[in-house]
């Protein structure tokens, strides 16, 4: 257990190592420097700039410094947000991606898992039929023609809720549906077949044979062994969910995590961008290591060495 | 995971795919719209193309400066709407057809590399893949497109320039023609250049499948080298593994490229794609005055388009695909 513990945690520090690297050297190489929209036009403004936000000398030295740095758990200051930290503009815009992701998650975890189980048990009457149609068409519509659609339904129309912005529960309700439809579908898909291939096998006719009924057979063991797939699709899934969307944002006017990827590469950011993959990289290897976890808890089978 | 070997004499996959009917009617759909988007503009007057003072007119009525009926409206530059989504169609499909063929290119060599080298090579390439899983997406896509846009744009207009001074007037007009479409071929280039991890990912399971059978073996027996053996023996074999992955691969760079579109980054005007159509239509939506057209006709057809391709790349993997039904 301790073993496998360690050589997870090894190996999660080394993706965490390359995506960082990987998007330091990048943005750092993209035409365009972080100071080009400068007023102050002179070579000498220019060169203190570059010093002061140690991005003097060549690519690999400021690599090399910023490394340094972040071994320190220092993600250095914005150079477009000047007065602020990486990690405080971080602290201020994850909260409301943390909210409205954890509950998109929710929602597709439940309904997903729920709605795919049902499907499975009725296999091939008009209820799977619906529900697979209906995830089929929420994998095709994208967040930014639902989004729209919802608020002129239930904001504009049925002023049910409000149109956007960023307030109590009710504000959160249209976003978190609009975030969470295509992964409700996904987990829903995942989940039927996933029933229906454990349906197929030869434990559960066992578990038949011995006098349980369907639907005993299939809660005390068919579902155990079925949201494993699911399981694993989760855990990457509560980080993407978790960082926050950009449209989702954009379309609900929320000042999230999702825009912090696109801004930072627009304005060449480096530091900004490495620290937004940092959290992103760290709440997915989290995320998998929960996996993991539960694997060991529901499959008896899979014990935590490798 | 290696799978688990199975049998190559299924029953026939396009018998299958022919009795799958929303599968059929998708691809009569697709067929259709392809069709007409690149064909019914070029029979469109050509008081319809440009802009002009008739800003806003609701569908199915005549222009005022130029008598001519608006099918779908028209939007706020005064553009007929209905002639925006064709060349729309032809942006969106466009991108997602070329950008799924180069993902495809890189992700069929890659997982046919990884899954016949097997051993060592395969562990390293897949880490690879698995690393390149850990970065958004999205980052990759705009990192691209910034370290190409500029750069493609200046070579054009160098182009364009040197044309000019050596009185070069088809290849002046080519470039000048060209400037304002740059950015689509940068998103095909970028796009491809991002989707092709799932793609190689599958296409090395199944050669790790097929390079054990003994039409391999015997191959191998007979001299076949390395490259010949995954020309003329494997490539036959993944075909169909190939055209359905590519079903799925296109909506979802068509996914991608309005989403970056509707953010402002992707295409811009002149030039539409539905992202870019729809990212107009959510800009003027309103209690008081409401433009429905602008937003209903693109969500409506890019809707469809995706769902239709979904439905076909879904019935293409029932049947070739049995076994990695998600």
């Amino acid at each position: 257990m301790f073993v496998f513990l360690l050589r997870r945690l090894l190996s999660s520090l080394l993706v965490l190592f390359f995506a960082v690297s990987l998007t330091f050297l990048l943005t750092r190489s993209l035409p365009g420097g972080p100071f080009d929209k400068e007023k102050a036009g002179s070579a000498k403004v220019q060169e203190a700039l570059l010093v002061k936000y140690q991005l003097n000398g060549t690519l690999w030295q400021q690599y090399v410094a910023y490394m340094r740095d972040l071994v320190r758990m220092d993600l250095r200051v914005s150079f477009k947000y000047r007065d602020w930290s990486v990690a405080e503009i971080l602290a201020q815009k994850m909260p409301a991606s943390l909210k409205l992701g954890g509950m998109a998650f929710l929602i597709a975890s439940t309904l997903g898992v729920l709605l795919g189980g049902l499907a499975a048990m009725r296999r091939d009457s008009v209820m799977d039929w619906a529900a697979m149609f209906v995830a089929i068409l929420a994998i095709s519509i994208p967040s930014f023609i639902t989004g729209p659609f919802l608020v002129a339904i239930f904001a504009l129309w049925l002023r049910w809720l409000p149109v956007g912005g960023w307030g109590g529960l009710s504000h959160l309700v249209l976003p978190a549906i609009c975030l969470s439809a295509p992964y409700v579908a996904y987990v829903a898909r995942l989940m039927r077949n996933s029933l229906l291939d454990v349906m197929k096998s030869d434990f559960l006719r066992t578990a038949k044979a011995k006098g349980l009924t369907e639907t005993q057979a299939l809660t005390r063991h068919a579902m155990k062994v079925a949201i494993l797939p699911v399981v694993t699709y989760l855990g990457p899934l509560a980080a993407h969910l978790l960082t926050g969307s950009m449209i989702v944002e954009s379309v609900f006017n929320l000042s999230g995590a999702g825009s912090i990827f696109v801004n930072a590469i627009q304005n060449r950011d480096a530091f900004l961008l490495c620290g937004a993959v940092v959290i992103y990289c760290s709440l997915l290897i989290f995320f998998n290591f929960i996996v993991d976890l539960f694997y060991s808890i529901l499959d008896k089978r899979i014990r935590l060495y490798a | 995971m290696p799978e688990a070997p199975k049998s190559l004499n299924r029953p026939d996959g396009w018998a299958i795919v022919q009795r799958n009917r929303p599968a059929m009617i998708s691809l009569v759909f697709l067929i259709a719209i392809v069709l007409i988007a690149f064909t019914v503009p070029f029979f469109l007057p050509a008081s319809l193309k440009g802009t002009s003072s008739d800003a806003f007119l609701p569908p199915l009525t005549k222009g005022l400066e130029t008598p001519v009926l608006h099918l779908c409206g028209t939007d706020k530059n005064g553009q007929d709407l209905f002639y925006r989504l064709l060349t729309g169609a032809q942006v969106s499909l466009g991108v997602g057809i070329v950008g799924a063929c180069i993902s495809l290119v890189i992700g069929t060599l890659y997982g046919m590399m990884s899954g016949y080298f097997g051993g060592k090579v395969d562990a390293v390439m897949m880490r690879a893949v698995d690393m390149l899983y850990a970065v958004p997406r999205i980052l990759f896509i705009m990192i691209f497109i910034a370290a190409f846009d500029s750069g493609f744009k200046d070579w054009l207009d160098a182009a364009r320039l040197w044309a000019q001074q050596a009185e070069w007037h088809d290849l002046e007009s080519t470039a000048r023609y060209l400037i304002p479409y740059s950015k689509i071929l940068v998103m095909i280039l970028s796009l491809g250049l991002v989707e092709w991890l799932t793609m190689a990912r599958i296409i090395r399971g199944q050669v790790l499948v097929l390079r054990e059978l003994t039409f391999v073996t015997a191959a191998r027996a007979m001299g076949q080298g390395g490259v010949g053996i995954l020309r003329k023996h494997l490539l036959p074999n993944l075909s169909s593994i190939i055209l359905t992955y590519l079903t799925l691969t296109i909506p979802a760079v068509i996914l991608d490229e309005s989403f970056l579109s509707f953010l402002g980054l992707g295409i811009d005007d002149p030039a539409a794609s539905w992202g870019s159509l729809l990212k107009d239509g959510a800009q003027v939506i309103n209690p008081i005055e409401s433009k429905w057209w602008l937003l209903a006709f693109p969500a409506v057809l890019m809707s469809l388009s995706l769902l239709a391709l979904n439905f076909l790349g879904d019935g293409l993997r029932d049947a070739f695909d049995p076994k990695s039904a998600d």
